[in-house]
């Protein structure tokens, strides 16, 4: 019966089921090649992922060299960006969304925060480098490589937070003004914890693309060979604590494979193959659980 | 029915004093939040402001020709040349093959998870986008640099070791997410009725996304992908390692050049002593890439207003 139709329409037919089936190659061919991607850097990882491998000091000799400063650098800075991003962050987004006055400032904030989302992650960077490194003196250290990600981040961390306050219904709000509270204590007692979810969905998303950052830590000075770990937080004696840490030199687990992947030997490349694994399991994992956050915090929703 | 007095509900209203500390506390907490707002202007303004300031002294002492009508850039030699369009031709060659990839592949995909796809997959195609997203770029660069060059090397026999094609293809990979999401969010912008219409008329699906849903469209894709090609410009890791670090003036993709930000780095990378002159071409060429992005943005900017504007 269809052949009896024009030859325009059947042609027509013909191009639909094509990019039908087209379309569901493409998504197939996407996930195929990163598969294969993936499968090459863990076939040439696996092997030197071991115990030994994360215990220990970059080495000049392939086989003895570990991760052990990357991964513990990684995990200081992002515990010190989240500390300087998410409070500055949540502040601006409450700011946006509860106080902002119509007018030029408000206007002019917004259009600035979807500027610097655009701008390239080296420059904040140099940035870093000439403001905290040079400036104010912080050195190539762990403040300053956590301060430039904060500001990178930073973006991220307000829209998310607008977002979450957004979400969160105007009755509870107005509940909390006929009670008698005042902005402040609505917003922090009421509107922040319903909307933390969200904006915790929002930070863990931002930091699982920090722990990626590559090229601003190499502005700031990282090193990619680092045999000792920064000093202890803690302290034996009175006050216990210690902030020494935070001016130490350091690494990260990007800079670990990026160094090993700027040298020419092959047996280095295994060596940043599997720290790459570490560093992609962390940034995944950090992700999903971003991704099952959200997808409960929908459930749970009425 | 017990009343209650006078005094007996001025007992529950709160004392002059609890007020008193209540409207402080609400003022400076207001202040705070105003101040943790207007950072964020500051640090595009301290982002200016270095980029510029650093740059200058620079650009006095060469001279803005020495920079803008030269193809050669030797800074750190002795007989230095400061030509930048040898860097901004490693930036467009490799940002252009990676939009000849992205861009067809991200308005298929676009156009397929919008017209075509059945909601489930519409639904687990967002993470996955997401997840493809948050892969870290040296991640990228290893793949560029010993999974893509060697697989090209044995199609195209010379293929030098560090080219830009291989950087380029992996940069169109890595902005593809990007670019699919936002194209797709421009899609879903489109008033339904406009489809419906299509769909009354007798069109197929692909017809309505060709003629009418990509049209309806075009400015919010077009600055979906104008996005996309900023966050190419940009990108260093992927291009530091696989499209080499020698400024060449060239467009051959079978070549390999650094790019602006290649050179930022391969120069960062070791120490940099504060006010030399290798530390200022750090701010020079940081300027140029700043000026490129920010040119594309506000493009991209300008095109998502229009259509917000018209009301589409």
């Amino acid at each position: 019966m269809s052949s009896t139709l024009p030859p325009r329409i059947r042609r027509a037919r013909l191009l639909e089921l094509a990019f039908g089936l087209f379309g569901l190659l493409l998504p197939g061919a996407a996930a195929f090649t990163l598969l294969v991607l993936m499968f090459d850097l863990v076939r040439s990882g696996l092997p030197h992922l071991d115990w030994d491998f994360l215990s220990a000091f970059p080495s000049r000799r392939p086989e003895r060299a570990g991760i052990l400063p990357a991964w513990v650098g990684s995990l200081a800075i992002l515990s010190v960006t989240a500390a300087l991003a998410v409070p500055l962050g949540v502040a601006a987004g409450l700011y946006l969304e509860a106080y902002a006055p119509r007018g030029a400032f408000t206007r002019l904030v917004e259009v600035n925060i979807a500027n610097l989302a655009g701008v390239p992650s080296i420059l904040y960077g140099l940035l870093g480098l000439a403001l905290f490194v040079d400036g104010l003196g912080l050195g190539a250290s762990i403040l300053s490589a956590a301060m430039v990600l904060a500001l990178l981040i930073l973006p991220v961390v307000i829209v998310a937070t607008r977002e979450a306050l957004r979400a969160v219904p105007r009755t509870l709000w107005e509940a909390a003004y006929a009670l008698g509270a005042d902005r402040r204590q609505t917003l922090l007692r009421f509107v922040l914890p319903a909307a933390a979810p969200g904006i915790l969905t929002g930070v863990i998303v931002a930091l699982s693309r920090a722990v990626g950052e590559t090229a601003p830590l190499v502005a700031v000075g990282a090193l990619s060979f680092i045999a000792f770990l920064p000093p202890s937080p803690l302290r034996p004696e009175p006050p216990y604590v210690d902030a020494e840490w935070l001016f130490s030199p350091f690494t990260a687990l990007s800079i670990q494979m990026f160094g090993w992947l700027s040298r020419p030997q092959p047996a280095f490349h295994e060596l940043a193959a599997a720290a790459g694994v570490v560093l992609l399991a962390l940034a995944l994992l950090i992700n999903a659980l971003a991704i099952v956050l959200r997808l409960r915090a929908r459930r749970l929703a009425p | 029915m017990p009343s209650v007095g006078a005094e007996g509900l001025s007992s529950f209203a709160p004392s002059a004093g609890f007020l008193r500390r209540r409207r402080l506390l609400a003022g400076l907490f207001a202040a705070l939040l105003w101040a943790a707002a207007a950072l964020s202007v500051l640090i595009t303004l301290a982002i200016v402001a270095v980029l510029i300031g650093e740059s200058l002294p620079f650009l006095e002492e060469v001279g803005l020709s020495a920079v803008l009508l030269d193809t050669v850039w030797t800074p750190l030699f002795a007989e230095p040349r400061y030509g930048i369009w040898a860097l901004v031709a490693g930036t467009l060659t490799t940002t252009l093959i990676a939009l000849a990839l992205a861009l067809p592949a991200g308005l298929a995909l676009a156009l397929y998870l919008c017209e075509y796809a059945p909601p489930r997959l519409r639904e687990a195609a967002k993470p996955v986008l997401e997840l493809l997203a948050a892969v870290p770029t040296v991640v990228y660069g290893y793949f560029a640099l010993l999974v893509v060059t060697p697989l090209l090397q044995g199609l195209i026999p010379g293929l030098p070791p560090f080219n830009m094609l291989a950087a380029g293809l992996v940069l169109g990979v890595m902005i593809l997410p990007y670019a699919v999401s936002l194209s797709e969010d421009a899609l879903r912008a489109v008033p339904r009725e406009l489809r419906e219409a299509a769909y009354a008329l007798g069109f197929t699906r692909l017809q309505t996304g060709l003629g009418v849903m990509l049209p309806a469209a075009r400015s919010g894709i077009v600055s979906a992908f104008l996005l996309a090609l900023a966050r190419a410009m940009g990108e260093t890791m992927v291009v530091t390692l696989a499209a080499g670090q020698n400024p060449r003036f060239t467009f051959n993709p079978l070549e390999g050049a650094a790019t602006m930000t290649a050179y930022i780095v391969q120069v960062s990378f070791g120490d940099v002593p504060y006010g030399s002159r290798a530390y200022r071409s750090l701010f020079v060429v940081a300027l140029g890439l700043f000026l490129c992005t920010f040119a594309v943005n506000l493009l991209a900017t300008l095109l998502s207003r229009k259509r917000s504007h018209r009301g589409a």
